[in-house]
């Protein structure tokens, strides 16, 4: 049933929150299909069921009905520490609230998803230290989250969703807690994660960082209203 | 990985320094208490279990019994009817090792111008052997002394220096009511008995010098007491037996009638008081026990109160790919490394604290390898038990819920 090249595919997705008055729906049949190198913004109001449809993709909620096919393999059998290896090793993802231990340097907090996958001490910080350098933060390896800006931190939050190299980035609202110019760098840097191959999975609400991907999903009522190319503004 | 995770949990520790310190005091003052009572508990075994060795070990004790004079009942030892006859006799049974019979009386001895009041036994050299009793100076009197009732005499240390001071007595004649005697040697310190009585105040002479020339006896070879040795603990039972036997058959008692002598076993007295101690100590480490069960309710309320202000922590590392199991193990590291630093510091305490009871108090304090093992073992056991179940209720959170916590 699955097609090579297929990152994400979601057929028949229902998804109902159990409330005292009975099951409230938030998804209706959510069909979609992301093949590998996509970058798709999923947009809609508030309530619409885009962040559940993504916590689903992530792997930290389970559907109540439908099939989930991440990487051609199905994910609804799977027990719970398989699910956490697909986050860990499949999934990087990138919050609004950047979601950084405040406890931890830059390093550590980029290592941190090695070390649940069980990689050496040396390694670990040699990743990390990599992809600090990439998101151009290298200096501030030793520093704690508080010391960098906001901008800053979401650099790092990306270098962390990348150190296990997956195939898919999942971004819920990453520029909801920033400013215009930071938005447009940390777009910048999407874009081009992008363009090495990394299929992008990016909830938004605001067009104009809708803007940086190449394919437009919007959400209305649970359901999905509109799929399709992203047009280019004039 | 763990590595990693014990770094992690040392670096959780460090962040609320106060609150850690706080919770460890619990396991610190419940280790402490352990240790120290330990210690003390072990110090005065020890000390119950010197008093049973001072004493000899597979002992009886034979005191001559009561007679009925005209509706009259005397207590034991009140008229003798033992003889150094029975005594040789029961030295001939199967399983007894040395017999010494006694006479003791209470005498005034003087040197000089030093008089003391104490008490003397006539007795054989085999006392000596009986006691596990050494000479510290000089020798001890001998069997042709005993045959040919020399004025010899033994001196306990207490006695040597209340009479002699630092002067060496070996040599020396002393007075005992009235007879003079010579000082052939000192006895080894003893120190107390079991009831608390000082072994050292004695004076000891050849038997048949007590029963001919000092206090004289009611009949020819008549003792007060006799101790006797069995060969080993096994045989008491037998041995305890065989002397009944042989002494009713040789008093001449009829069936149904009572004994005219009292045997004991002090082996079995001694016992019982080593129990007594033993279960004192383990009393006192039951009690101090109690303070180290607190202290890890302790470590768990904070581990709780801890769990759920890193709701949202939590969430992220399942976010990232975090087992369950990984979340367990971090929780329970921290509640282990928690309950283990404090017992180290509990462990420096208590044996601080028995040190100091040993300098104050002067009492016997003992802390072994095994009790600090155990106290090791328990707080590992605490730190696991109590630490658990907030471990698991921080595993089992679902990713989202965390996620959202503020």
């Amino acid at each position: 049933m699955a097609q090579a090249g297929q990152v994400i595919r979601v057929e028949h997705l229902y998804k109902a929150y159990v409330t005292p008055v009975g099951p409230f729906p938030v998804l209706k049949d959510v069909n979609l299909t992301v093949a590998a190198g996509e970058f798709v913004a999923v947009m809609g109001p508030s309530g619409s069921g885009k962040s559940t449809f993504m916590n689903i993709l992530g792997c930290l909620d389970r559907a109540s009905e439908g099939h989930y096919l991440l990487a051609g393999r199905s994910v609804e059998e799977r027990s719970p520490d398989e699910l956490a290896a697909l986050r860990n090793r499949t999934i990087g993802f990138v919050f609004q609230g950047f979601n950084l231990l405040p406890r931890m340097s830059l390093q550590d907090n980029v290592a941190l998803p090695l070390v649940y996958a069980g990689v050496e001490l040396d390694e670990r910080r040699r990743r990390a230290r990599e992809l600090l350098d990439r998101v151009g933060l290298g200096k501030y390896a030793e520093s704690l989250p508080n010391r960098i800006s906001g901008g800053q931190q979401q650099r790092v939050a990306i270098a962390r969703a990348l150190v296990n190299k997956p195939a898919l980035i999942l971004a819920d609202e990453p520029t909801g807690n920033l400013d215009s110019h930071t938005s447009h760098e940390i777009m910048a840097l999407f874009d081009e994660l992008n363009s090495e191959g990394i299929t992008i999975v990016l909830v938004t609400h605001e067009q104009d960082i809708a803007q940086h991907a190449k394919r437009q999903v919007r959400f209305l009522d649970g359901q999905i209203v509109h799929d399709g190319p992203t047009e280019v503004a004039a | 990985m763990t590595w990693a995770m014990l770094q992690e949990a040392w670096r959780a520790m460090g962040a609320n320094r106060m609150r850690t310190f706080l919770t460890m005091l619990g396991m610190v003052i419940g280790v402490g208490a352990v240790v120290l009572m330990m210690a003390v508990g072990q110090g005065a075994q020890y000390r119950v279990n010197q008093s049973i060795t001072s004493m000899g070990s597979n002992l009886f004790i034979l005191l001559s019994g009561s007679t009925t004079a005209g509706g009259l009942r005397t207590g034991s030892g009140g008229v003798n009817t033992l003889t150094v006859a029975d005594a040789n006799a029961i030295a001939e049974l199967p399983g007894v090792q040395a017999v010494a019979p006694l006479h003791p009386g209470g005498a005034q001895v003087v040197y000089g111008p030093n008089n003391w009041s104490t008490q003397v036994y006539g007795t054989t050299p085999d006392y000596l052997e009986v006691r596990s009793w050494p000479v510290a100076k000089g020798y001890a009197f001998s069997d042709s002394d005993v045959r040919s009732a020399t004025r010899v005499a033994l001196l306990g240390q207490t006695v040597a220096k209340n009479l002699f001071g630092d002067e060496d007595p070996v040599g020396k004649t002393i007075r005992i009511k009235q007879s003079p005697f010579t000082v052939v040697g000192i006895l080894a310190v003893k120190g107390q008995s079991l009831d608390g009585r000082d072994q050292d105040d004695t004076i000891m002479i050849p038997l048949t010098t007590a029963q001919r020339k000092v206090f004289g006896t009611q009949f020819q070879g008549a003792v007060r007491l006799v101790m006797i040795q069995a060969a080993s603990q096994d045989v008491m039972p037998r041995v305890e037996r065989s002397i009944n036997e042989l002494l009713r058959q040789r008093h001449h008692i009829r069936e149904g009638a009572d004994d005219d002598f009292t045997l004991r076993n002090l082996t079995a007295l001694a016992d019982s008081a080593a129990e007594m101690t033993r279960i004192m100590s383990l009393l006192l480490g039951a009690i101090a026990s109690v303070s180290l069960v607190v202290g890890g309710i302790g470590i768990m309320n904070i581990m709780l109160v801890s769990v759920t202000e890193r709701t949202r922590e939590i969430g992220i590392r399942l976010a990232i790919g975090a087992r369950q199991g990984n979340i367990l193990l971090q929780f329970l590291l921290e509640a282990l490394m928690i309950s283990i630093l404090g017992c180290l510091i509990g462990l420096l305490l208590g044996v601080g604290g028995a040190v100091l009871v040993n300098v104050i108090t002067g009492m016997t304090v003992i802390i072994s390898g095994s009790s600090v093992l155990v106290a090791f073992a328990v707080a590992g056991g605490i730190g696991i038990f109590f630490g658990y179940y907030p471990a698991r209720k921080a595993a089992r959170l679902d990713p989202i819920e965390a996620l959202r916590y503020q």
